[in-house]
């Protein structure tokens, strides 16, 4: 990897580089995977901050996302216009919130944000059938996920509105076990 | 044309416009500014009620930065008078507390009440700036005279806005705005910094704080760089993704465990190769010019034989490859070596860089998995946590989800029924009877490798060349096949017990672990009778030795009364048995096949059950695939096991044998390969996807366990045995670690000796030792209370409703 590229000036790169939790070389590599999605869609130069929007429906096919039951809602939340259209900018965010070194601050506030479907700032009943219906692909009868999004609620909410403030959420996530190591994609 | 703007983007880009063309504003009447200024407000409030009502209070928080910046940028160009000056700071102060306290609440919930607050807010700063803004002309001169006609108070105010504003620029990776938010932050407050900051080195410390800030920005990009070419080093990156997505995080993470081996394998193969046999090999006496150095001269006809070097015999066992080939000269070669003393160190020393980065590992993992009562959040955590993100393969994928709805139709029908006894004393017998039979088990492994040991002993009286090569390779071969065949054993007993597959994981690794264990101890048992042998043989020696050189002196006693020094060649001068070197051919010679084993079974166990599976399930009756022998899954935790076990017998024998770290060395990184292709090629996905929970520290803690158990024997060994008389850097000492002692009478001043003669008394390090049992003591028992106002709390918070 010399140090002749154009696709970013210099301070671009030094800027990403303050912005996410990615080293240089890695950002060069995102923007060369952003570009694979619509190659005539995505310039190769950059250094003039073009304004350009992948749609959902290819950042869907990537390999990292395609089998993912979240990949629209995760595209969704990471975008601007909220419909799943990424810029680079918005591609480079998703990926450095969802890294390794992320930390568990931030991964919450990002997790609530996926899981909440309507987007109400609130994980309500809805939003968590919807959940469980994603991830069980169906398999589970109404009566289960009844029960289950019940017994969820019982041990998460905390004020007793029958939906899930962030800070519930919170207070449930941080002492998962197994949250950092699976709300985790390696690119 | 600005009020219909209703991307954010837009407004940004106007502010941005707006305050460039400052100069055409002022011409401006005050009024238009005013309405411009009233209906963007209300457009904003208007905007803030609907769905992105978060996304409003961001902007918001950015535009008052935005607004700060600028402000301060203004005001600070124009206003000459004293007293609109101080209001400014006290604005600007106000604003950077604002800044403070709304950081502070930024995760809070009550975020309507703030932003009608900060929407007044906003209105009366913007109307304070179009006034200034009436006043403006950019001069670069002013702002070069500006700092020195600012009192004290306000450049400290100064200097804390600068603080801040670095502070947030460091912090900005973990806020959670969009990309382009974050950019315009970060340049703004960039161009905030470098404004001010060599504006605020003023007066006497001027060139000394500008220089500061030079060394800082330097060293920031020198970290940053360090940091680009250390994960650019990292080496298999790409293959432990494809791992990954593959067969999900827990096998992958066998993988990270090993690659975690292999660095610190390497810092250890780069001490002993650095600083024990590279000196030796340079500046010591060569081979051949001493008796320690040479091969005996009845050896010498099968010393070059591969049979001989592959059991590290021959002239592998005359090299710097173990302890007898090293001198016992103090110091060596040009820069004066200490060789004793740098052996003794190493050896330390990897022991304690060992101790020092496991615990430091624990302590992270601690950190991060947290303090949790396993079943508070059962189905919460089984729906926001369980699916793993990194799987990219749609067959891993399928498998997760069948793997996820089985566990919600497990809990849900644990739920349902309250726990059904059915026959609970069946259970308990059966239990009783399932550790029985293990134990049975553990016992007659341990004693068939004592036997095992005595027989080859026997053997090696008698002389090798008289046995077949399984009874010379007896003892090796042995642990290795019940180290294979025994955990499987464990397996089927523990189908009796019937406990939760997560408790049941835990019982098996508790069981290989334990016969891993005693394997090992009985195997250093033996070896320490092999030890007290050889010293009884030593003794002897020592005795024929001193009536051989009386033999050969007797022929030149008829020449003058001084002795000539007669050359004798070193080959035949008679040699003492070198225990150490022993107890490290010892070493090697059991990872070397317990290397083979693990490969062998890979092949035969893995691959080769993969090719009958595949190919013979054209003409078989059933299906292959899907019946008996199937693929075989990925066993984690039996591989963890034998990787940390591996590592246990390097530090436990690299102090007799310097080339052990490298030869794990070059074993992880050809095992690396090997299990990379072996999983990808003839495995398949596990079908129950389950961990046992805070598996991380679990591996962590058996690896410090083993740390602590193999450096036991080394340290026993060190302290109580006398070094052999001919062989080591040690030999003529009375004990190993007294080249400690030497080393401070002669190479330190005399009052450094003195200084620990008085610390290593007894007075002092009782109390000492006292001291820190009481501090243990005292730490606990604030723990403790902490983790029961923690309880407290939780309680507290569940009443509050």
């Amino acid at each position: 990897m010399g140090n002749k590229q154009t696709t970013f000036t210099d301070e671009q790169l030094e800027a990403f580089q303050d912005c996410t939790f990615f080293t240089r070389k890695e950002i060069l590599r995102l923007h060369s995977r952003y570009r694979e999605l619509a190659p005539h869609l995505v310039p190769l130069d950059y250094t003039n901050n073009p304004d350009i929007r992948v749609p959902l429906a290819l950042i869907v096919t990537m390999p990292e996302l395609k089998e993912n039951p979240f990949r629209d809602r995760i595209v969704e939340t990471f975008s601007e216009d909220g419909q799943g259209n990424l810029s680079f900018n918005d591609f480079v965010d998703m990926f450095s919130a969802l890294c390794e070194t992320s930390p568990r601050e931030l991964k919450t506030i990002y997790a609530f944000k996926i899981y909440d479907f309507n987007r109400d700032n609130f994980i309500c009943k809805d939003d968590l059938q919807q959940t469980l219906t994603l991830l069980t692909k169906g398999e589970l009868t109404e009566d289960e996920v009844l029960l289950v999004c019940d017994k969820a609620l019982e041990e998460a909410d905390l004020d007793g509105d029958s939906k899930l403030s962030f800070s519930d959420f919170q207070n449930m996530i941080s002492k998962a076990p197994d949250f950092l190591s699976n709300f985790h994609i390696r690119i | 044309m600005i009020g219909k703007r209703r991307d954010g983007d837009g407004e940004k880009k106007k502010r941005k416009k707006r305050r460039r063309k400052g100069a055409h504003r002022a011409e401006e009447g005050e009024d238009e500014v005013q309405t411009r200024h009233e209906r963007r407000e209300r457009e904003k409030r208007r905007r803030a009620k609907n769905d992105q009502e978060a996304k409003g209070r961001e902007r918001d928080e950015e535009e008052r930065v935005q607004t700060t910046s600028g402000k301060v940028a203004k005001t600070k160009k124009n206003i000459r008078n004293e007293n609109t000056r101080r209001r400014v700071e006290e604005e600007e102060v106000e604003v950077e507390e604002r800044l403070e306290k709304r950081k502070k609440k930024h995760g809070s919930a009550k975020k309507e009440e703030k932003k009608e607050d900060e929407g007044k807010q906003m209105v009366k700063e913007k109307e304070r700036e179009v006034k200034k803004k009436k006043h403006k002309k950019v001069d670069s001169k002013d702002e070069e005279m500006r700092p020195e006609c600012l009192t004290p108070e306000e450049l400290e105010k100064l200097k804390e806005a600068v603080d801040e504003r670095k502070k947030l620029i460091q912090s900005l990776r973990g806020k959670p705005w969009p990309m382009k938010k974050k950019l315009v932050t970060l340049r703004e407050s960039q161009e905030f910094v470098e404004k001010y900051e060599g504006a605020l080195g003023k007066g006497k410390g001027r060139k000394l704080y500008a220089y500061k800030v030079m060394m800082t920005k330097k060293w920031m990009k020198f970290q940053r760089d360090f940091e680009n070419f250390k994960t650019a080093c990292i080496p298999w990156e790409m293959k432990i993704k494809e791992i990954e997505s593959h067969f999900g995080s827990s096998v992958a993470s066998y993988f990270i465990f090993l690659r975690w081996m292999y660095g610190i394998n390497m810092i250890l193969f780069g001490l002993t190769f650095g600083l024990v046999m590279v000196p030796e090999a340079l500046m010591g006496r060569p081979y051949g010019s001493m008796p320690r150095k040479t091969v005996p001269r009845s050896e010498e006809t099968s010393a070059m034989d591969f049979a001989v070097l592959w059991d590290f015999g021959g002239y592998a066992q005359y090299s710097v490859l173990f302890y007898g080939f090293y001198n016992n000269q103090r110091a060596i070669g040009w820069l004066k070596f200490r060789m004793p003393l740098s052996y003794f160190l190493v050896g330390v020393g990897t022991v304690a860089y060992s101790y020092m980065v496991v615990i430091r590992t624990m302590a992270r993992n601690a950190n991060e998995s947290g303090v949790g009562d396993d079943n508070s959040f059962n189905f919460s955590w089984k729906m926001f946590t369980s699916w793993d993100y990194l799987i990219g393969n749609p067959e891993t994928a399928d498998n997760k989800f069948a793997s996820i709805t089985t566990s919600f139709k497990e809990a849900i029908l644990e739920e349902q029924e309250s726990h059904k006894d059915d026959n609970i004393h069946l259970t308990r017998f059966l239990r009783v009877l399932a550790n029985f039979l293990v134990l049975c088990c553990l016992a007659g492994s341990g004693y068939l490798i004592y036997f095992v040991v005595r027989r080859s002993q026997k053997f090696a009286l008698d002389g090798l060349e008289n046995h077949t090569w399984w009874e010379r390779n007896e003892v090796n071969m042995v642990m290795s096949l019940l180290g294979m065949f025994c955990p499987m054993l464990f397996d089927v007993i523990s189908t009796l017990e019937n406990y939760h597959p997560r408790v049941a994981l835990q019982w098996q690794l508790g069981r290989i672990f334990a016969l891993f264990l005693g394997n090992l101890y009985t195997f250093i048992i033996a070896l320490m009778d092999e030890i007290n042998l050889k010293r009884e043989e030593e003794k002897i020696v020592k005795f024929n030795i001193t009536t051989w050189e009386a033999s050969l002196y007797n022929g030149t006693i008829s020449e003058n009364s001084t002795a000539p020094s007669i050359t004798i060649n070193p080959a035949d001068v008679p040699r003492g048995p070198c225990w150490e070197t022993m107890v490290g051919q010892e070493f090697v010679r059991l990872i070397i096949s317990d290397t083979m084993t693990t490969y062998i079974t890979l092949l035969i166990g893995d691959f080769l059950r993969a090719v009958l599976v595949r190919f013979l399930n054209y003409c078989w009756c059933w299906d292959l695939e899907a019946g008996f022998p199937s693929y075989s899954e990925f066993d984690v935790s039996g591989n963890v096991l034998g990787l940390i076990f591996n590592q246990g017998m390097i530090w436990m024998g690299a102090f007799y044998a310097p080339c052990l770290p490298a030869l794990n060395v070059l074993r992880l990184h050809v095992s690396m390969y090997l299990q990379c292709w072996a999983v990808m090629c003839c495995n398949v996905p596990q079908e129950r996807v389950f961990k046992a929970s805070g598996s991380n520290n679990f591996y962590m803690a058996m690896l410090l366990v083993i740390l602590f158990l193999s450096t036991l024997p080394a340290i026993y060994t060190i302290v109580t045995i006398p070094p052999s008389f001919d062989c080591g850097p040690f030999s003529g000492k009375n004990r190993m670690f007294d080249v400690i002692h030497e080393t401070l009478e002669s190479d330190f001043p005399a009052w450094f000796s003195k200084v620990f003669s008085y610390a290593s008394n007894p007075g002092l390090v009782l109390p000492f030792i006292l001291l820190m049992v009481l501090a243990i003591y005292y730490l606990q028992s604030t723990s403790k209370s902490y983790r029961q106002a923690n309880v407290e709390l939780k309680k507290k918070l569940q009443t509050v409703i």
